[in-house]
Formats: structure tokens, sequence, C-alpha cells
């Protein structure tokens, strides 16, 4: 398949479009790091001055603001926690997804059309329709301050990735689960032996998402979480800025190591990550 | 035969349990529950009394609060998804011409969207600081002085808006595999007839792509309704309730005022905007969104 039909503008207009856009896109992590690398008399001194290369780079640079951040906030303990809860959403999401996938593409059964179509329409749902319900068993169950309302529901599937594995079983060849099923091999076997080694990188794609969710995840903490020992990073971070609002150099090293990880991790897996993204909305 | 039949639905069945089992317990048992509690009086400690109507009447006639963050919300969503699309398929068609470094671009735009959320609140609120931040540094250094952001009634939904289109990288890379799966005989055709780059825009690549904006634009408004952790990190609905998002009111009304019946009436309000706005959409398909050649 040839682009050169494709309607094209002139390549140095694009050059110089992506190159503006990409200042805004980059200038506010650019600004981060800057800021958790300044002292405080250059943070607050430059009111009047407006922006110039002086005033955006740290003069001195000071490295201690990053101690000082993890002295204040404590992130280790908050580090702990968020992998834990990243742990078990991760295997819980990703093993139930897998199952259930392979049902809805790959096995024949009563009412399975409508059952998907209802799956599908739950990712319309708001989550303010069930929240209070739910947090209200949760609750009579004895799991308010507990990780259990944060982790158990992963392991009963995530329609979105139901949909995305759905995808990708649908295109795998019939004749490897056939020529299993002819040795005498039951579904589970099939799906455990055959279906689930060939579905890796759909499931990194998941495995991804979710680890991502979950070190974002606001909402879940600040509803179940009441103890401080408890919180994770996302949740720490913002009970920290609402205390200490205007530590804005520590503000930015705390911001700064936590989204590291996640910009580490994006590098190692952009494929798998975009890829994600456009296949789910892609083929709606 | 019959053995046969009920082996397979017991098999497919035992596959989607996982699904199944949670969607009885934490969609569809919550969603019934839900309406109940919505014609209640519920504090969360004391068992739900039954109030009938009053909670909706009581919304409707005596909640000037609840008028607000459904205007505000609207307005959100009304510029906020439009803008998100029309940036996202903008980004997109510049990434999808032919040109040197369009991996590192995308990675560029990409980035915002994976900033979590908490962070970029936190980074914005130092960036539209009035007096030390850097958009008002900028402006400054232009001869302009900026406005107070998210500190004054008038800029703050402004504010967020900007902040949401930080993020459109996500759904630039929608749109970017929806260009990617337009078929070349298309443009092709378009050039035999003598089509310009602008008709051929205009003709092929956007109708094309109508399927994914469409997707794009679902997902956008139920996002938008949805809109929650920045306004509670950033501005708690103020300046003066202009960024008293719908979301946000509701959390407001449960865990603050424990007025639990009352947050489930507004989820319901909730879910029938979203409803009908997306069944006006489904309706308007056929009118502007373009299945299949």
């Amino acid at each position: 398949m040839s682009t050169d039909n494709r309607s094209r503008l002139p390549k140095l207009f694009t050059h110089i479009a992506l190159i503006l856009l990409a200042v805004p896109a980059l200038l506010p992590l650019i600004w981060m790091v800057a800021t958790s690398l300044k002292a405080d008399t250059q943070i607050f001194g430059s009111e009047t001055a407006g922006v110039t290369m002086k005033t955006i780079v740290p003069h001195p640079f000071v490295w201690k603001n990053y101690p000082e951040a993890l002295h204040a906030i404590p992130m280790v303990m908050y580090l702990r926690n968020t992998l834990k809860l990243c742990l078990f959403n991760v295997v819980g999401a990703v093993l139930s997804s897998a199952m259930v996938a392979y049902g809805f593409a790959r096995l024949e059964f009563k009412g399975k059309d409508v059952l998907f179509m209802v799956m599908i329409a739950t990712m319309a749902l708001p989550a303010q329709v069930t929240m209070i319900p739910v947090f209200v068993v949760f609750r009579w169950l004895g799991w308010y301050g507990t990780y259990l309302p944060l982790t158990v529901p992963a392991f009963f599937g995530n329609p979105f990735f139901i949909f995305l594995l759905t995808q990708f079983y649908k295109t795998l060849p019939g004749d490897l689960s056939e020529a299993a099923r002819m040795d005498g091999a039951n579904e589970w076997t099939i799906f455990a032996r055959v279906m689930l080694p060939l579905a890796r990188p759909a499931l990194t794609t998941c495995a991804l998402f979710q680890f991502l969710w979950v070190w974002n995840d606001f909402f879940g903490p600040l509803l179940y979480i009441n103890d401080v020992h408890k919180y994770t990073l996302a949740y720490g971070l913002q009970q920290f800025l609402s205390n200490h609002g205007a530590e804005w150099s520590r503000l930015m090293a705390a911001s700064t190591l936590f989204i590291m990880p996640i910009l580490i991790l994006f590098f190692f897996a952009q494929r798998s990550f975009i890829e994600g993204i456009a296949t789910t909305g892609g083929k709606n | 035969m019959r053995s046969k039949f009920l082996r397979e639905n017991l098999t497919g069945y035992g596959f989607i349990a996982p699904w199944l089992i949670g969607f009885l317990l934490f969609t569809s048992f919550p969603f019934l529950s839900s309406i109940y509690l919505s014609f209640t009086r519920y504090n969360i400690v004391t068992p739900p009394v039954w109030v009938g109507g009053q909670n909706y009447k009581m919304l409707l006639h005596d909640d000037p609060q609840f008028h607000t963050a459904l205007w505000v919300t609207l307005r959100f969503a009304a510029v906020s998804v439009p803008l998100g699309i029309v940036c996202g398929v903008a980004l997109a068609l510049l990434l999808n011409q032919n040109v040197r470094g369009l991996s590192i671009y995308r990675t560029i735009f990409f980035l915002p969207s994976i900033v979590p959320t908490v962070a970029t609140a936190t980074i914005f609120l130092w960036l539209l600081n009035p007096e030390i931040g850097l958009v008002n540094g900028m402006l400054h250094k232009i001869g302009i002085e900026g406005p107070a952001w998210l500190l004054d009634p008038k800029w703050a939904p402004w504010s967020l808006i900007m902040m949401s289109l930080w993020g459109v990288g996500g759904s630039m890379v929608i749109y970017l595999a929806g260009l990617k799966d337009i078929p070349a005989y298309l443009y092709e055709a378009a050039l035999l007839d003598g089509a310009n780059p602008v008709q051929r825009l205009r003709h092929v690549t956007i109708p094309m792509l109508t399927p994914v904006i469409f997707f794009n634009l679902i997902m956008g408004v139920i996002g938008a309704f949805q809109y929650f952790t920045e306004a509670y990190v950033m501005t708690k609905g103020g300046p003066e309730d202009s960024t008293l998002y719908y979301a946000l009111y509701l959390f407001q009304r449960a865990w603050r005022y424990l007025d639990m019946g009352y947050a489930s009436a507004l989820a319901w309000v909730l879910f029938a905007v979203i409803m009908t706005i997306n069944i006006v959409l489904f309706r308007s398909q056929k009118k502007w969104v373009h299945y299949g050649s």
C-alpha cells in the first residue's frame, strides 16, 4: 500500500506545526522537573522576572528537595502499598478477563451475544450509579478501611480487557485448538495450554493498563482508605498537596518520583500501550 | 446430542462465570438498589427511610446547587468534548503525514495522557499559579497580565478545559489507527477525480474517520459527566461553584453530608442525562457517521 496518494501537507509546514505543538505537550513536565531541583529563593523570587532561560534552569541545582520530599511524604511506604494493590489487581484482572474472553470468543452457548452486548453496555454505565450501594455492601462486609474493596472486584473480569482479548482470540487460527481437541483435550486445557501462551502480547497490554489504572487511581482510596499507613501514592500526594500546598519544590519532586516509574514503563512498552488503546477505540 | 448441548453450555458459562458473577454482584444488584435508595433518606448509619419522590422534588425545585452543577457540567462537556475531538483529529492528521521522526512526535504527544491525574492536577496548579506560575510568567513576558486562573470564577472552568486538552494524545492514537485503516484506493479514486488535498480531506478522510469520531464522542460525553478527580484536587468546586462538576457535587452530597438517598437520586438524574444525550447521538449517527464501504 502506498501512502503517496494521501492528502499531504508540505513537509516543512508539518514539521513546524509538530514542533510548535510539542512545546506545550512537554513544557509542563520539563517545568515540573526544573522546579523540583530549584531552591525556594529562586521559585519565589521570580515573581516579576517573567520567564527566561535563567528562570527555567535551576541555579543552583538543589538535589536535597528529593530527600526532603521523601522525608515529608512517606513515599516508600506509599509505594509498597501501591505495588501491593497493583500486583493483586493485575493478576486478578488479567486472569479472569482472559478466561471470560475465551468463553465469548471461542465457545458457543445460549445467550452469548446478548450477554456480550450487556457487558459492552456496562462500560457506558457511570460509576456514580452503582458506587453508593457497592460502598454500603463493602461496609456491611466489614471491608471498609481494608484493601479488599480495591482488589477483590478485579477478579471478576474487566469489560475493557474482555473486549480487547475477545477481539484478539478471534484472530487466532482455529486449527491449533482443533488439533488439541482431537487429542482429547477439554476446553480448560486448550485455554490454559494453547490459548493463554498465544495471547501473551494482548495479556501484556491488559497488564500494563491495569497497572497504570491502579497506580493512578485516586477515587478508590479516597472512598475506602482511612488509615495513613494504607495510603497509596496518588492519594498520599493529594493529601500532602492539600496540607502543604505552597511547598512547590517538594511537591514537584514528589510528582516527579510518582510519574517516573510510569514513564520508564511506557518507554519499554510503548507499542503495547498505544496499540491497546488504538484497537479498542477503532473497532466498536 | 442433548448432553453435548448441555455440556457445551456449561463450559461456556463456566468460562464467563467470573464476569457474570461480578456483573450480578457489582453492577446489576447495586444498579437496582440505587433506584430504591433514591426514594429514601439514608445516612448509612441508620436504615433507609422511604420518602417517596421527595428527593427528586427537592432536586428540581429546591436545590440551586444541583442546577449549577448540571449547568457547569453541560458547559464543560459542550466545550471540552468537541474541542478534544478537533485537536485529536488535527494532531492525528499531522502525524499521518510522511515526515521524519514520527514515532518521536507520537511519543511526545501521547506522553501527557499517561501522567496520573493527581500528578497532572498538581503540575497544573503550579503552572497556573497567578503570581509565580509559568503561564502567567510567559504572558507577562509578552506584555499580558494573566488572570488568576483557578482562583477566578470566570477563568477556572477554562483552566480545567485547557488542562483536559493536554491529555488529548490518548484519543489521538485512536484517530491515528483509524486513519491507517482507510484503504488507499479511496485516495487513488479521489485523485483520479482530480480532488485537491482539501477536498480529499473533506470527502474521504473525515467521512471514513466518522465511526472513530463517534466512538470518542460517546466516550468523551460519558467521561465529561464523570469528571471528578481534577476538580476535587484543584478547586474543590470553587471559586463560587464555578467548577462544581456534577460528579463532585454528588460526591459531596454522599460523603460530606452523608446524604446517600439524595446522592442516589442525583446519580439517577446523571444516568438519565447521559442516556438521553447518548440516544440523541446514536440517532444522529445516520446523518453523519459512515460505516464500511
